[in-house]
């Protein structure tokens, strides 16, 4: 098949991203900014077979998406803040019983009903912690549209990968804005299916704690009768209150997302090549002004890099750390009065990295010229850089 | 007047488009048809963005496009090129935005006061209604006379996904509109 | 014949988890009883069956039978099993709950379950009062008597699940207790074989917090109060209304055929799909 070139909506690359993944049921409620795409898979769905369904509300919506991922179909759900929040405890259901699903979170601002038209990424916290309890999530943070689609392929891919829910973190602008997106033929699509188990019914652990450190998963209705609960549960998947068994189901939560940090999280680099003591590290649509800002101070013959993870959570911490070596002064720009600052705080060695804030929560992007601004005061301040 | 037209004969460089003007004008349709053609048609990287809130209903409404011929950073307009406004009150409101250089086209009789001796004027929504028929394909009119104007996008591609994007049954006045804003603009550069 | 202790024991988990968690008396095992007595008597496989239940006493049921089984949040287990059926629509979906899952926390959920008419039966074991947390009054607690967050006797007015049920759009809607066991059999076993979203309302003694707080005695006692005051639907159409009094109806309250939600979206499918074709 040939290639496709269609200028598409951030939430419409999304819907094209999740269809191609396999995904094939959708429980949603509508809410801005993400509402388009609850529309786009209520119109493609039952043209390919699949289901859509509009819930009564978002609680509702995440509950029947691991529903659909117990039964065996691959599932999706889209929102924004106030949706995000009520889906938070099923949320944590679809953690501890490990099943695969995507989130996808249009962040707008915050809190409450906040500002529903208007770009934020104040969310970046409640993607990583948003429900409660000890797990670790996976986060993806694509800056575009063509991006959105190959991450929402890649949101369901390691859902299925590593039997547990994926949060797609979009924002109000990469959602809205319409950009050239090269349609992938199918063929060229890397899909993942779950890992089905092969012993008999009578052997079957849905929790199983196997060498790779994902159990295959069975559906309701393949021949394996088996018992899922969100208490804290043995490998069959019987609830337990035995130490051993509890401490060994947390550090399988755990240790699936932790030791595969750095497969799952990737980075973008911008003229990072000649080791620039001056970087900004920033995600999704603010990284966009971060390249720009970085061209501009390039052309001024300032050394500047840029640092962009795909992946929030988790972050690939040591490929970080070798990357940020060289750099004396880390702008960390966001959409929020800082958040991804705090982890970065965490994972860089701060008595050779000093880390300064660029926030902006007014419901406006971060400008190049704001964060070139940044860069020429960074620059001028303290040691030669 | 044909500074932004050379400036784009350069290819590469980044070129920002706003149409403005108030909400129901069909400006954010323009601007995904100009998205759509520059891009899917012409090849050239664009990102197209609008405003979303109250103002979509009545008040200034906005579609902006940013062109280039290498990949967009920042997605959002910085500084524009060209500004077409279909209001006063938008022409007012994003006349700070320009470039000292760019290009201002306005419906001459909606902006009385237009803030600069520079600019085109054209009675985009009087010439929709009497020659086309309907005020609403003025947003049309105004794309053909931004091609004919600046060359940002070519008349094939715009044509093309005008017969696409139109409701069945008003491809024929589209593409009269269309051919109206070729032909008002080039009479303006004689 | 075979035994009905029997025909239990074939639908137990082989690895029992027993003793299980209710208090002994609890009319939460014979509801389990009925339940597989009619799965059986209807011949529905195993693997085909799965019985999904949200947070509460009778939400501990799932876990003791062999089928496919989901235990969720609190209220949301109808969500949950409109998942699971509208992506596998061959699929028994069976939801256990009670009047505070159900009723309270989930209420949104059901209304809307029935307004859909989506093909799960549910099982609701009204027991007037929340067990596990330790006795608050729940929404069919009756006005005026206690619960541990009642102590001076119930303000509000109880809902009563079978006419909401009803007026929110459920095709069958029955009520029994677990007194009249053979009643529930048949009333369950007609839930299970209709094709729409059943109700089947369990009124079940919680001896343990709603007798004790409210002076209603012990188990037996509490089964005798549900002999006396029930009344079958069939007698209650025909007794005055003064004699209603005091009284609950029983039996099979509502039975209506309408489009099942599932059937309607295969529907939606196939003339989606038969419109491509012919393109």
């Amino acid at each position: 098949m040939e290639k496709q070139v269609k200028l598409l909506q951030g939430n419409e690359a999304c819907v094209e991203g999740a269809v191609m993944a396999g995904v094939r049921f959708f429980g949603g409620y509508p809410i801005t900014p993400s509402t388009e795409i609850a529309e786009g898979m209520a119109r493609r769905l039952p043209l390919l077979g699949g289901r859509f369904m509009q819930m009564e509300d978002e609680i509702a919506s995440m509950a029947s998406i691991i529903g659909a991922s117990c039964a065996g179909a691959k599932s999706m759900t889209a929102t924004s803040g106030p949706g995000f929040s009520l889906m938070q405890e099923n949320l944590g259901y679809a953690y501890i019983t490990e099943t695969p699903c995507v989130i996808v979170n249009v962040q707008r601002g915050g809190p409450s009903t906040g500002l529903p038209t208007k770009v934020s990424q104040a969310d970046t916290m409640q993607a990583g912690f948003g429900t409660h309890g000890d797990y670790r999530a996976i986060a993806l943070a694509p800056s575009g549209v063509e991006e959105i689609l190959y991450q929402t392929i890649e949101a369901v891919n390691l859902s299925e990968m590593y039997r547990t829910p994926v949060v797609l973190l979009l924002d109000e602008v990469t959602a809205h804005m319409r950009e050239k997106v090269m349609i992938p033929s199918p063929e060229d699509v890397d899909v993942k299916q779950r890992r089905k188990p092969t012993v008999p019914p009578d052997w079957y652990k849905h929790f199983e704690i196997s060498p790779t450190g994902v159990s295959p998963m069975a559906a309701f209705g393949d021949g394996y009768r088996f018992n899922i609960t969100g208490l804290t549960h043995d490998q069959v998947g019987f609830p337990t209150a035995v130490s051993s068994e509890i401490v060994a189901m947390l550090d399988k939560l755990r240790d699936k997302i932790v030791k595969n940090a750095e497969d799952i999280c990737d980075y973008e680099l911008t003229e990072m090549d000649d080791d620039p003591k001056v970087a900004i590290v920033s995600y999704g649509i603010v990284a966009r002004a971060a390249k720009q800002a970085v061209m501009m101070a390039r052309d001024q013959r300032l050394k500047v890099g840029a640092v962009r993870p795909k992946t929030i959570w988790p972050l690939a911490v040591n490929r970080l750390r070798k990357l940020l070596k060289p750099v004396r002064k880390l702008i960390v720009a966001e959409l929020n009065q800082g958040q991804l600052i705090n982890m970065i705080k965490h994972h860089v060695d701060r008595r050779h990295t000093e880390i300064i804030p660029l926030q902006r929560y007014d419901g406006e992007l971060i400008t190049p010229a704001q964060i070139l601004n940044k860069i020429k005061e960074v620059k001028h301040h303290g040691t030669q850089v | 007047m044909n500074r932004a037209k050379e400036k784009h004969a350069v290819g590469s460089d980044r070129y920002e488009i706003r149409l403005s003007g108030s909400g129901g004008q069909g400006l954010i349709l323009a601007g995904v048809i100009l998205a759509q053609a520059i891009g899917t048609i012409d090849g050239k990287n664009v990102v197209q963005s609008q405003s979303y809130g109250p103002e979509a209903r009545g008040g200034a409404s906005r579609a902006d496009v940013v062109v280039s011929g290498d990949e967009i950073y920042y997605p959002k307009t910085m500084k524009l090129d060209l500004l077409l406004a279909l209001t006063q009150e938008a022409c007012d409101t994003y006349f700070r935005d320009m470039k000292e250089t760019g290009t201002l086209i306005v419906d001459s009789n909606m902006v009385t006061q237009p803030p600069t001796q520079i600019y085109h004027g054209f009675p985009f929504i009087q010439l929709a209604k009497e020659e086309i028929g309907i005020a609403m394909v003025a947003n049309v009119v105004s794309l053909g006379t931004i091609c004919e104007l600046t060359g940002i996008v070519s008349k094939k591609a715009l044509i093309e996904v005008v017969k696409m994007r139109a409701p069945r049954g008003t491809e024929e006045k589209n593409m009269k509109a269309l051919e109206l804003g070729f032909k008002i603009a080039k009479e303006a550069k004689k | 014949m075979e035994l009905k202790s029997d025909v239990i024991h074939q639908y137990l988990r082989p690895k029992k988890k027993f003793p299980h968690v209710w208090c002994s008396g609890c009319g939460l095992g014979v509801i389990l009883g009925s339940m597989i007595r009619s799965i059986h008597s209807l011949d529905i496989p195993k693997d085909d069956v799965v019985v999904c239940s949200g947070i509460g006493c009778s939400s501990r049921l799932p876990v003791y039978v062999d089928f496919n089984t989901l235990h969720t949040t609190h209220g949301r287990a109808i969500a949950f099993a409109t998942g699971v059926k509208v992506a596998k629509p061959r699929l028994k979906v069976i939801v256990v709950t009670g009047d505070g899952d159900c009723l309270a926390i989930g209420g949104n959920h059901f209304i809307h379950a029935c307004r859909r008419n989506i093909d799960i039966t549910v099982i609701l074991a009204n027991n007037w009062i929340y067990g596990m947390t330790g006795g608050q009054f729940s929404p069919t607690t009756p006005t005026e008597k206690f619960g541990s967050t009642a102590p001076y006797g119930n303000i509000e007015q109880p809902f009563n699940p079978c006419d909401l049920a009803i007026s929110a759009g459920a095709s069958y809607v029955a009520r029994s207790t677990v007194y009249h066991v053979d009643q529930l059999d048949k009333m369950i076993t007609g839930a299970l074989n209709k094709r729409g979203f059943s109700v089947v309302e369990v009124l079940s003694n919680c001896h343990t917090y709603f007798g004790r707080l409210n002076k209603e005695g012990d188990p037996v006692t509490m089964l005798n109060y549900f002999k006396k005051h029930a009344l079958p639907v069939q007698a209650w159409d025909k007794v005055p209304e003064e004699k209603r009094a005091g009284k609950f109806v029983t039996g099979l309250l509502h039975d209506v055929e309408k489009d099942e939600y599932c059937d309607n979206y295969e529907k939606l499918v196939e003339r989606l799909q038969a419109k491509m074709e012919s393109k």
